[in-house]
């Protein structure tokens, strides 16, 4: 089978743009489960709040829906203290986060999409900027705007949080906390404060990749449970906390989704991701750059 | 009590409640109470892997629609052998397709526990969460799979048109109240497998996993082996809940099947009624499920599935012990001497 050279590099730059995008969705993720081991299922939940609270400014106030993302960080940024310090204090400090903390997160997902279905409805939802009809065309290759500014963004989220993780003392004490709370306490580091700030800046970021979501696609209160098995998958084929494993991951499925969607159909690209992770988990469960 | 005797007293109450709905004469008590054994063997099912052994599984939804799957695609190529088997096969295919309600059963069970035992196989070795994560993903790729699968109905689903009646031993009995009858059974025996386990060697194998599986692995206990175990029962059972329900709602499309509701409850239930024995399941389902089928007529059916969310992450919190732990406390607390 011969395949157009220009329906190939197509597919390559769809796959790269959609990967961009999903390294958003995937960084919190990174940070909170493969950093700070909380298994937070209920990311999608945060994300799909994201896409919301940007639909809901953006129709009534005709604001850039990125902009409403930045102007909200703050809120989610409270709002994942929040979650994080009913956590800790409900599981984490009792030992019980394995079974009842994920039943907790789960509860959680199932809670925020049912709430939403229940204001929103069904119907799929979207908002309107300047940048989501045109096409940039190079040659032969499209970069669809809708695409290409969440790629940009989210990539340069991705350098300030690495850049934040690296040259900050509080990045440096997160990263810390992740291989040695014992050593962090002896270094006068409130380990638990360390954590909630961790987890709070993850739940940051899901209301920014929930303005990318939006611009993207229309959203439907369900459609974050297809990101769960992609989030996950992302984040364990990256090595677990690693922020540069998480970009080259969601690249990676980034383009194999485009080319299963390509060459196989649409409808087959969710069970993509899950063989990604299955695959991950039984040959190398420590990832591309996992430790 | 041994496991013969609670098999046959809870046979004797399963029996005797499916003669007083007889007696009362009325079909939704057979369509509501169908859900709540449904539920019922959902919830002591995720039990075993979730309350025995700690380990969590999202995907209940996957292999109770494995097991609806199953009954499906036997129905379709009972309707019509001649398109998709060989002539000699078709014979055969006419004369026993579609089985009836227990063999279909068996047979969904057989299915969704291969697919528990491969799953478990391929993540049961890493630590717990992976394994939740994976089954959480299972459910969107099998949801994918049957989409794409034309010969069950795809996206636009299936239609199977029961019979209007069946007899049993020269009984003619409504279908639904067949159904309903087939469920019961299932109950029992899902209750009397769950209490005989905890009970056995292998409950306290699996009671190690859940305390300490670090310590229960240098002891000696074959960790891996018995979470396949584990694993295996409980999606068996999941399997066979799920067989005759394209019977009960008479079409299922792959959106109804993989309902958000069956993996919800089945975590929902057992947390609530308590996780550490098998009364624990069986209160939940009992209160929950009859909770949301009046919620359902009286309120909404969207709102009922709020009050799972909400009643789940109160009771993970306030009463990790669930409905069971709670009464325990009290016993202690009055019994004790003064």
């Amino acid at each position: 089978m011969s395949i157009p050279i220009d329906l190939l590099a197509n597919a390559v730059v769809a796959g790269l743009l959609l990967g961009g995008f999903y390294a958003a969705v995937t960084v919190g993720i990174s940070i909170s489960f493969g950093m700070l081991d909380v298994v937070n299922i209920a990311h999608p939940a945060f994300i799909i709040l994201g896409s919301y609270i940007a639909y809901i400014v953006n129709i009534h106030l005709g604001v850039d829906p990125i902009l409403v993302a930045l102007i909200a960080l703050p809120v989610f940024y409270l709002l994942g203290a929040a979650v994080y310090q009913v956590y800790y204090v409900a599981f984490e400090r009792r030992g019980q986060e394995a079974l009842r903390g994920l039943a907790f997160f789960f509860g959680l997902l199932f809670i925020t999409e049912v709430a939403l279905i229940l204001t929103f409805g069904v119907d799929y939802r979207y908002v309107e900027a300047p940048y989501i009809g045109p096409t940039w065309r190079l040659g032969f290759v499209d970069f669809p705007l809708r695409m290409l500014v969440p790629c940009v963004v989210s990539v340069l989220l991705v350098i300030v949080l690495q850049l934040l993780l690296t040259r900050t003392f509080i990045g440096r004490a997160i990263m810390a906390v992740a291989q040695d709370q014992l050593a962090l306490q002896l270094m006068a580091a409130n380990p638990v404060r360390i954590k909630r700030i961790a987890f709070a800046v993850s739940i940051a970021t899901a209301g920014l990749a929930g303005a990318f979501l939006i611009i993207i696609g229309p959203v439907e209160p369900s459609v974050g449970r297809e990101y769960i098995g992609r989030v996950f998958a992302i984040c364990v084929l990256g090595g677990m906390g690693s922020l540069p494993g998480t970009v080259i991951a969601a690249m990676l499925l980034g383009i194999v989704e485009s080319f299963t969607a390509t060459f196989y159909g649409p409808s087959w690209a969710p069970a993509v991701a899950f063989g990604f992770l299955l695959l991950t988990l039984a040959v190398r469960p420590a990832g591309i750059l996992g430790r | 009590m041994r496991s013969w005797s609670f098999f046959l007293l809870a046979l004797a109450v399963g029996l005797s409640f499916f003669v007083l709905c007889m007696v009362v004469r009325n079909d939704y008590l057979f369509f509501a109470g169908y859900v709540v054994l449904q539920f019922i063997v959902l919830a002591t099912a995720w039990n075993i892997l979730g309350g025995y052994c700690g380990y969590v599984n999202f995907g209940s939804a996957a292999f109770f629609a494995l097991g609806a799957y199953t009954a499906i695609a036997l129905h379709k190529l009972g309707a019509s052998p001649d398109r998709y088997l060989p002539a000699a096969l078709a014979d055969l295919a006419r004369l026993v397709l579609p089985p009836p309600i227990p063999v279909l059963m068996l047979l969904g069970g057989i299915i969704s526990g291969v697919v528990g035992l491969g799953m478990g196989y391929l993540t049961l070795r890493l630590r717990g969460v992976f394994f939740a994560i994976a089954t959480l993903a299972m459910a969107v790729v099998l949801q994918t799979l049957m989409i794409n699968w034309d010969f069950v109905g795809g996206s636009r689903g299936a239609y199977v048109i029961r019979p209007a009646s069946v007899s049993i031993l020269g009984f003619s009995l409504g279908y639904i109240e067949y159904l309903f009858l087939v469920m019961l059974m299932l109950a029992v025996a899902v209750l009397t497998v769950a209490r005989l386990i905890e009970r056995s060697r292998l409950g306290y194998g699996f009671a190690t996993i859940r305390d300490d599986e670090l310590a229960a692995e240098a002891a000696g206990v074959p960790t891996l082996r018995l979470k396949l175990v584990a694993t295996t029962i409980s999606g068996a059972f999941m399997g066979m809940a799920g067989a005759p329900l394209p019977y009960y709602l008479g079409y299922v499309e792959p959106g109804a099947a993989f309902g958000l509701q069956y993996a919800v409850n089945s975590i929902a239930m057992p947390m609530i009624g308590g996780t550490t024995t098998w009364a624990g399941p069986l209160i939940g389902a009992i209160l929950l499920g009859s909770l949301q089928q009046i919620a359902t007529v009286t309120i909404s059916s969207a709102v009922n599935l709020l009050i799972v969310g909400v009643l789940l992450v109160a009771f993970v919190i306030i009463a990790p012990a669930g409905i069971v732990g709670l009464v325990q406390g009290w016993r202690r607390r009055w019994g004790a001497p003064a």
